[in-house]
């Protein structure tokens, strides 16, 4: 599910030049009943290669990708690495660290590790959920404002504004206390549905940049409609886009579901990072075991950083002006005439 | 050798001989990348005269552009200069640090871009775009400043109240001849222009060649111009390079290479242009498409495409050949007289 | 190319021209205005792209509209493709106005009639999509009687009728992977597949190079000649418009200027504007004329204008007339007009040489 199934940088304007990675499959075409042909009416497996070999070979997406493919086996198979149930408050309280107890155990007499492990999953599951669900709300709501254009605009805008202008965390512990003690799908809809707003607007400002390009313009002199022009034409257009919103959005639920865990706002009973930092907080957990704080501050700090670092290097594979410019080294070549090499050239 | 970095030099250091302004010798560049390098001039060389007017015309991807860059020395990785020499008033500039290169750039040498929208700085006014130009080259004076900068904007006939403008209050026309103004600010002895017209319509187009040639005339300095379109340059420029696949195909006289072409590209660039007063005749362009530079074929470049090819011009790539002073890259021409390198 | 499942035969209206059955123009258009509203959402400032425009176009011919930036040479295109819709004056296609035109059907028939070809090949693709995801749902919208097998051959007929050979594998490509001309060729050929009957192609060449711009210019005559199609060629390129159409409008700020048959028009130009045109051509064949090099004017941005001849600012024969009432169009000489008050039949009235 939480696999980037969409190559970056389909660039809009095929300039012919610069060999863009070959797009991925857009929403829904096949409903439309087009004829694929052999190979996909659009590239299929061969983007994916392409894909890969983008990350591999950009330094920013194969750490980003590498952290986050541990996170995700990690959350898969919890039971795997750490053999302790993590909610047993069966052992000694407040040992430290030991090959038995890897990290030592709580003040509740809980395997610290064991905690951490199976603290993966709920914040794998909420980042993703809100990367999705926030992603497509924006996608949604961003893409319409664009092409219809007029009062939707207009109206769609000032819903975009309001939630623009509130402050995103106090809004979250507003909710978050009527809700006592969300779970974690509750704690996705919430944090979705509060926070698309700030990637609507991203979204519709590229969707406005492509509002008048020519190829939507053939689409509708043609004959489409405008629903068929936004999801088979527009949006596929955009997946550069999508993907940083998704990784945007993921990264910012990581560390808001946290935060709202730890103060007290998450469910308590279900283990994650944040609610560990619940627990040790009202242990005094500083003063009597640093490593059930510092170890889920840690692993919150690494997946958002992935997801921080995927986003980078998404934005340079998709656009290669902003790509470092690395000295190339010097290979033996035979150049007739002997030149002064200085610096590369300007 | 080099001069001390930040004076521009008035006359030709060391080496300066003929009265050339400029000498590029097997110029060679590369876009090199990962997945491979594609050679987007080959071992180019010619010689600009003081106060010549250098025309050099070819299609999208003939190298035209790259190879301005290059002498310039504006290009940016992946595109590196990897061959020959470019050797401005007797120095060669390929190598040159920036700082070295600063004290030419805009004093001796300066560039027109294609558009005057991005080359200019769309929050500032001219004027302000003028004095950072003099301030960056030791110009303190504020009265220096303004007289000069009122003094180019009349040069290419532009109010100098123009000079409180920003970019876009002004048309397209005069944005461009403000650019020229600003090329001239030092009066250098080589302009630069990269498709300056492109952006214009016909008769601003018309009306602005004019009046570069204009300002050469009177202020002396040397044009290397580079453009799709022939016909432009066609009553102004002394000489004309045609390229193509990044390489010379014909250089000569402009009248010699317009009335009489040589290379069957020249030959079949020139008819692909309907005329307006002629007979009206149908005409076949030129079919197929300039060779992917990544793979180059062997022989000589144009041959896919060369109604006159033979068995040869597959296997091995001719040389330039003189005839009546007209270089030319063709193998039909090749008994005529010595091959010139 | 009248096939008669795809032009339901209705009556014509009483009023309006006659259906194109050789009897009428094939696309008329009376008063045709397009005003734009600028600044922001409190002012009143309108641009007046184009104005008053009264044209025709008759089948089986290719009209070259011409004009510089401004002209309203691309609105016009646009009204026509029905992508805005006119402030005032209608349209008239085969007879009928094209305000009357509404409902998804009639709007997509005319669609098919009057498809359009625009002037970026790089940008009038979605790079996302193979070419031939374009051509097939053109042939879905507009020939839906077509089975699947049927509509493969089709896309491949036109094709190779615009000379995408080989066909089959050109549809397979990427439009990155094809040259600017190639996909100018598809384009056409998307628009031929709709049988069309009038083709608006918007500066179709501009952005091709020269050398190939002789093959997309010899590829619509032959859309003329041998399919019967009309076309309206929008270009600021008054030679290649020379070569390829058989009559010829002149627009300028918003309005024409002149019209008449190609060869008529550059030979006797009788506006000004059109003599300013033609001396700024750059002709490698001819001698520098002294030409308008002392014109140093551009067209104007048409906003809240005052009644008067558009051009009379740059005009060397303006009078007095010039200043207070717009020129209309009148017939100088047999199918020959001009919208000029000083331009007369017989004397030669030479602004720019």
């Amino acid at each position: 599910m939480a696999t980037l199934r969409t190559p970056p940088g389909a660039s809009e304007a095929g300039t012919g030049t610069d060999s863009s990675a070959a797009p991925g499959r857009p929403a829904g075409p096949a409903a439309a009943g087009l004829p694929l042909a052999g190979g996909g009416s659009i590239a299929g497996a061969r983007s994916v290669r392409r894909m890969a070999r983008a990350i591999t070979a950009n330094r920013k997406a194969t750490v980003g990708a590498a952290l986050l493919l541990l996170f995700t086996l990690v959350a898969a198979f919890p039971g795997v690495i750490a053999h302790d149930d993590p909610n047993a408050q069966i052992y000694t309280r407040l040992l430290p660290v030991s090959s038995r107890h890897l990290l030592g155990t709580t003040a509740l007499g809980q395997d610290m590790f064991a905690q951490l492990v199976y603290g993966t999953r709920p914040v794998l599951l909420i980042a993703i959920g809100v990367g999705l669900l926030a992603t497509v709300v924006a996608m949604l709501i961003g893409v319409a404002a664009a092409y219809l254009g007029g009062a939707w605009d207009g109206t769609l805008n000032v819903l975009t504004d309001v939630l623009l202008v509130i402050p995103l965390f106090p809004l979250l512990i507003i909710i978050g206390s009527y809700l006592h003690g969300a779970g974690t799908s509750v704690m996705i809809a919430v944090i979705a549905l509060t926070g698309w707003s700030y990637t609507a607007r991203q979204l519709r400002a590229q969707a406005l940049s492509l509002r008048d390009r020519d190829f939507l313009n053939a689409a509708k002199v043609r004959g489409e409609r405008p629903l068929y022009v936004i999801c088979v034409e527009i949006i596929p257009t955009m997946t550069s886009l999508l993907v940083a919103a998704f990784l945007t959005n993921a990264l910012y639920a990581v560390l808001f579901s946290s935060s709202l865990q730890f103060i007290g706002l998450g469910d308590p009973n279900v283990t994650s990072w944040g609610t560990m930092l619940y627990w040790a907080e009202n242990n005094e957990a500083f003063q009597v075991a640093p490593l059930w704080i510092i170890a889920p501050g840690l692993c919150i700090i690494a997946l958002g950083g992935a997801f921080a670092l995927l986003n980078y290097a998404f934005d340079e594979i998709g656009n290669p002006a902003l790509r470092p410019v690395r000295r190339r080294r010097t290979r033996a070549r035979t150049v007739t005439t002997p030149v002064a090499r200085g610096r590369p050239s300007v | 050798m080099s001069s001390a970095p930040g004076e521009g030099f008035e006359d030709g250091g060391p080496g300066d001989t003929t009265g050339s302004v400029l000498e590029v010798r097997d110029l060679s560049v590369e876009y090199i990348m990962e997945r491979g390098t594609i050679l987007a001039v080959d071992a180019v060389s010619f010689d600009l005269a003081a106060g010549e007017f250098l025309g050099i015309v070819g299609e999208s991807g003939c190298g035209k552009s790259t190879l301005l860059f290059a002498i310039a020395q504006l290009l940016v990785p992946p595109a590196e200069v990897t061959g020959g020499s470019v050797t401005f008033k007797g120095r060669n500039m390929v190598g040159l640090t920036d700082r070295d290169m600063a004290s030419i750039r805009w004093k001796n040498l300066s560039v027109v871009m294609q558009s005057a929208m991005n080359a200019l700085n769309p929050v500032k006014s001219i004027g302000s775009q003028f004095a950072d130009a003099m301030q960056a080259h030791g110009v303190r004076s504020k009265t220096e400043i303004a007289d000069r900068s009122a003094e180019v904007l009349r040069m290419v006939g532009i109010d100098p109240i123009h000079l409180k403008s920003y970019p876009h209050q002004l048309s397209g026309g005069m944005r461009q001849r403000s650019m020229i103004a600003m090329a001239l600010l030092f009066t250098p002895d080589l302009v630069i222009m990269d498709e300056p017209t492109s952006a214009l319509d016909v008769v601003a187009q018309r009306s602005l060649m004019v009046q570069i040639k204009e300002l050469q005339e009177q202020l002396g300095f040397a044009i290397i111009f580079v453009t799709h379109d022939m016909s432009l340059v066609r009553h102004f420029s002394n000489r004309l390079m045609v390229m193509y696949a990044g390489v010379i195909a014909e250089f000569g006289a402009t009248g010699q290479v317009f009335d009489s072409p040589q290379h069957p590209y020249s030959i079949g660039l020139m008819e692909a242009f309907p005329s307006i007063r002629g007979p009206r005749v149908p005409l076949t362009g030129i079919p197929g498409s300039p060779p992917n530079l990544a793979k180059i074929p062997p022989g000589c470049r144009f041959a896919p495409r060369c109604p006159k090819a033979f068995a040869r011009c597959e296997v091995e790539p001719p040389e330039l050949y003189q005839v009546n002073g007209t270089l030319v890259r063709c193998f039909l021409h090749e008994g005529q007289a010595r091959s010139h390198d | 190319m009248t096939d008669p499942a795809l032009h339901d035969g209705q009556p014509t209206p009483a009023t309006g021209s006659v259906a194109s059955n050789g009897a009428g123009p094939l696309l008329r258009t009376e008063g045709l205005t397009r005003h734009f509203k600028i600044g922001r959402t409190m002012s009143r400032r309108t641009l007046h792209a184009v104005d008053d425009v009264s044209l025709d176009i008759g089948e089986q011919e290719i009209v070259a509209l011409v004009g510089e930036s401004g002209s309203g040479k691309s609105t016009v295109a646009r009204l026509l493709a029905k992508l805005y819709k006119p402030t005032s004056g209608e349209i008239y296609f085969q007879g009928k106005p094209l305000s009357a035109v509404r409902g998804r059907r009639a709007v997509l028939r005319y669609r098919g009639d009057v498809p359009m070809v625009f002037q970026d090949p790089f940008a009038s693709f979605n790079p996302v999509f193979r070419v031939f995801h374009g051509i097939m749902r053109c042939l879905k919208l507009h020939r839906p009687e077509l089975s699947a097998q049927q509509r493969r051959e089709e896309a491949e007929r036109v094709f190779t009728a615009v000379g995408l050979t080989p066909a089959a594998d050109v549809l397979q490509r990427f439009p990155h992977e094809l040259s600017g001309g190639q996909r100018q060729r598809v384009g056409f050929a998307q628009a031929l597949a709709m049988r069309p009957r009038l083709i608006l192609a918007d500066e179709p060449v501009s952005m091709l190079d020269v050398s190939i711009r002789i093959g997309l210019l010899n590829v619509m005559a032959g859309l003329r000649d041998d399919q019967g199609v009309s076309i309206l060629y929008i270009t600021h390129d008054i030679a290649s418009a020379r070569y390829v159409a058989d009559r010829l409008i002149v627009m300028y700020a918003g309005h024409i200027a002149e019209t008449g048959p190609t060869e008529e028009v550059l030979s006797r130009p009788k506006h000004p504007y059109t003599q300013l045109l033609l001396s700024a051509v750059p002709d490698p064949r001819a001698p520098l004329g002294v030409g308008a090099e002392t014109d140093r004017g551009e067209p104007p941005k048409v906003i809240d204008p005052a009644p008067g001849c558009r051009f009379r600012w740059r005009c060397p024969l303006a009078i007095d007339e010039c200043h207070q009432v717009t020129p209309p169009l009148r017939e100088l000489l047999p199918e020959h007009s001009v919208a000029c008050h000083v331009a007369r039949a017989d004397a030669e009235t030479q602004a720019f040489r």
